[in-house]
């Protein structure tokens, strides 16, 4: 394999771990704050679609990612409603909108365009375009280090660079602002914080619209910049990848970038080579597929480190009367 | 502590429960420029209105007898099963195992080992999260979760790499033999003189679902396995300290919770299909969460739930077809139920017995 190609791999990998890594950031915010939030892959489903048709009706993609983000914050409304004002079960709440995701898109998709639950391509003004850093073409010539820049660094879309600086954000948020020490504390100790004079209603609330936007750029990347449009299911699992990541990063913001390039890699690799011929010894696809969360379990047995969920996850929270 | 009574808790509650998912449903087909009142005489048309209607609604009913059972066993011992699905799929490659290889002279011999590969398969299927969860504390929903995807991958692998017969395309094992044809309910009825549709795949798996919520009921409710199964979900640390053993009571709960849900694969794959296909399950483990959730975790209540959701997904599928209502529909009434039976149940629940203690009060007060 040479040089050019194994960078073509990474860069792909890079593309398909963006949504993951918005999502995985998502679920961090979310779980950090106790809320188990399964819905990942409805929410980014959700965005997909109202980021496509919203786009497709007026033709900017900009229009089309408030969209996107606009139906993903309703959607983490709807299970912060059900998980903190009611203290219904989180899990429940979650897998009941995943459902609604996978339902409602494909009606409004029909009901909009008519396509069976798809819409129309998206081109131009509509999608989020590859940028060019400046030089890229310049530099392309320099070894080894030209084509690293050309093929890996430039030429992604924006997203992938909000995506990549949302980590650093995102550890900043948690751990260096008071904010983010209360929305830490609230996922490990709510009565504490209660007892402190902080409401943990509305630190889990934030948390929840946090998500609602992170997995909403999700949702947006999928359907305006890595395709062009939306398709019936086209989350395609990616928001349980997200949770495993999740997992696998141990609820930390660093780890979890390392986590979903290792995921994202994954696919890339499993996109191109249908089975991979270790010396006699033939791995199919499938396994490739079926990897990340085969890792997943393994991390969650605690046989390679153990991660070790936030304390109050999944908990609702009741004020002693 | 007053409470409210219990005709309250068991039917009024889930029933209002199931009004707001049903009105907001229609609100649903209201929006996207359809009639609810015509929507729904046509889902009762297509599912009730003749016996090929209901031969596929009793046959979805059956699936989701067992996957709904599956499910309410698991959440007995307060488990949140959702690998309903993957442990349902290697049923499925357990039943087509068992039918491809066997020689078996007589259907009633082959449905017996083929219930017998389901639910080992299924059973072994939960029994790696059950274990992980006992023993290294990993939290069952998100193993689960990744088992029914690892169980998809692998199901893939074996039909295209293994099962799937020369020279075919298509991703499935071969046909099963003639001799473990099941007998439908055109089969089982014509000898009484009564017509049943001759194309509608419900089998006699559909009374062995019936004879299983039966044996569910009397292993919850009348046997010790069963009162150590309810006593773990309830409480599980004064459960300890009666001496019920984490591990094990987890572990059964749910090789028993994989070992229905893996039976489930003898309706669809030896009963309908005839042959183990790509995604054979549907989604069948996933609306047997909604089924439970209604049906209360009680074994009557989840045959009842089942039968509605039979009837909404041959009522919505007839729906598709004739309108442009598409067939995700279910999908969304499904996550309804889900969302107001399960997880916003407390809104309703909060002030129906505020309501009942405050009437109890009075009451009291006046007499």
């Amino acid at each position: 394999m040479d040089y050019v190609s194994i960078l073509q791999i990474f860069d792909s990998g890079v593309r398909l771990a963006t949504p993951l890594l918005f999502a995985c950031l998502a679920g961090l915010f979310s779980e950090r704050a106790g809320i188990f939030d399964i819905g990942l892959e409805g929410k980014i489903l959700v965005s997909a679609m109202f980021a496509a048709a919203i786009a497709t009706f007026t033709g900017s993609v900009w229009i089309g990612l408030l969209a996107g983000v606009a139906g993903s914050l309703v959607f983490s409304v709807m299970h912060g409603i059900a998980s903190i004002t009611f203290r219904g079960n989180q899990l429940i709440s979650g897998v009941a909108l995943n459902f609604l995701a996978s339902g409602i898109t494909v009606l409004i998709a029909q009901a909009w365009f008519g396509l069976g639950g798809r819409t129309p391509g998206l081109s131009g003004s509509e999608r989020f375009l590859p940028i060019d850093l400046p030089g890229a073409e310049a530099l392309a010539g320099v070894p080894v280090l030209g084509p690293l820049y050309k093929e890996l660094i430039s030429g992604h879309t924006l997203l992938v660079y909000v995506a990549l600086l949302m980590v650093p954000v995102s550890w900043f948020v948690l751990y260096r602002t008071r904010f983010g020490l209360r929305l830490r504390a609230v996922g490990e100790n709510p009565a504490a914080v209660d007892t402190a004079g902080v409401s943990v209603v509305r630190l889990r609330y934030s948390s929840m619209l946090i998500a609602g936007v992170l997995c909403g750029l999700a949702g947006v990347y999928l359907s305006t910049g890595l395709g062009a449009g939306f398709g019936k299911e086209m989350s395609a699992g990616r928001g349980y990848i997200a949770l495993a990541a999740l997992i696998f990063a141990k609820w930390r913001p660093w780890y979890a970038l390392g986590a979903t390039m290792l995921f994202g890699l994954l696919e890339a690799v499993a996109n191109r080579y249908q089975n991979i011929d270790m010396g006699g010894f033939i791995v199919p696809v499938q396994f490739m597929q079926a990897l990340p969360y085969i890792l997943t379990v393994i991390i969650l047995a605690g046989f390679v480190g153990k991660a070790i969920p936030p304390r109050a996850g999944g908990q609702p929270y009741v004020k002693e009367r | 502590m007053e409470k409210m009574p219990k005709w309250a808790d068991v039917v009024l509650i889930p029933l209002i429960n199931l009004t707001i998912a049903f009105a907001l449903s229609a609100l649903v087909i209201w929006a996207i420029g359809e009639n609810p009142w015509n929507a729904v005489k046509m889902m009762v048309n297509g599912a009730l209105g003749s016996t090929y209607g209901w031969g596929y609604t009793l046959y979805y009913a059956t699936n989701f007898l067992f996957t709904g059972l599956a499910v309410a066993v698991a959440f007995q011992a307060s488990l949140f099963n959702i690998g309903g699905e993957g442990q349902a799929a290697m049923g499925g490659l357990g039943v087509a195992l068992v039918a491809l290889f066997i020689p078996f002279p007589h259907w009633s011999i082959a449905i017996v080992f083929a219930l017998a590969g389901g639910a080992l398969f299924g059973a072994a299927w939960a029994f790696l999260p059950a274990w992980l969860q006992a023993k290294r504390g990993s939290h069952i929903v998100i193993t689960t979760i990744m088992f029914n995807f690892i169980a998809a991958a692998l199901i893939n692998y074996v039909l295209v790499n293994k099962l799937r017969p020369a020279g075919s395309m298509d991703p499935a094992s071969a046909t099963f033999p003639d001799s473990t044809h099941l007998p439908t309910f055109h089969d089982m009825l014509a000898p009484l003189g009564i017509a049943f549709s001759k194309s509608a795949p419900v089998n006699i798996t559909l009374l062995i679902g019936l004879a299983l919520a039966v044996g569910v009921w009397f292993l919850l409710w009348r046997t010790k396995l069963g009162y150590e199964i309810r006593a773990f979900g309830k409480n599980q640390d004064a459960s300890t300290y009666a001496g019920i053993s984490v591990t094990r009571i987890t572990i059964i709960a749910m090789m028993i919770s994989g070992a229905i849900a893996g039976m489930m694969s003898v309706n669809n794959t030896m009963g309908e299909s005839e042959r183990l296909i790509l995604n054979s399950v549907e989604g069948a483990g996933f609306i047997g969460i909604a089924v439970a959730l209604m049906g209360r975790n009680h074994p009557f209540g989840v045959l009842l739930a089942a039968l509605l959701f039979g009837f909404l997904y041959q009522g919505g599928g007839e729906l598709a077809l004739w309108t442009k209502i598409p067939r995700e529909l279910i999908t969304v009434i499904q996550a309804l139920v889900i969302m107001f039976t399960g997880a916003l149940d407390n809104m309703v629940r909060d002030p129906i017995e505020r309501a009942f203690i405050r009437a109890a009060k009075r009451r009291k007060a006046a007499s």
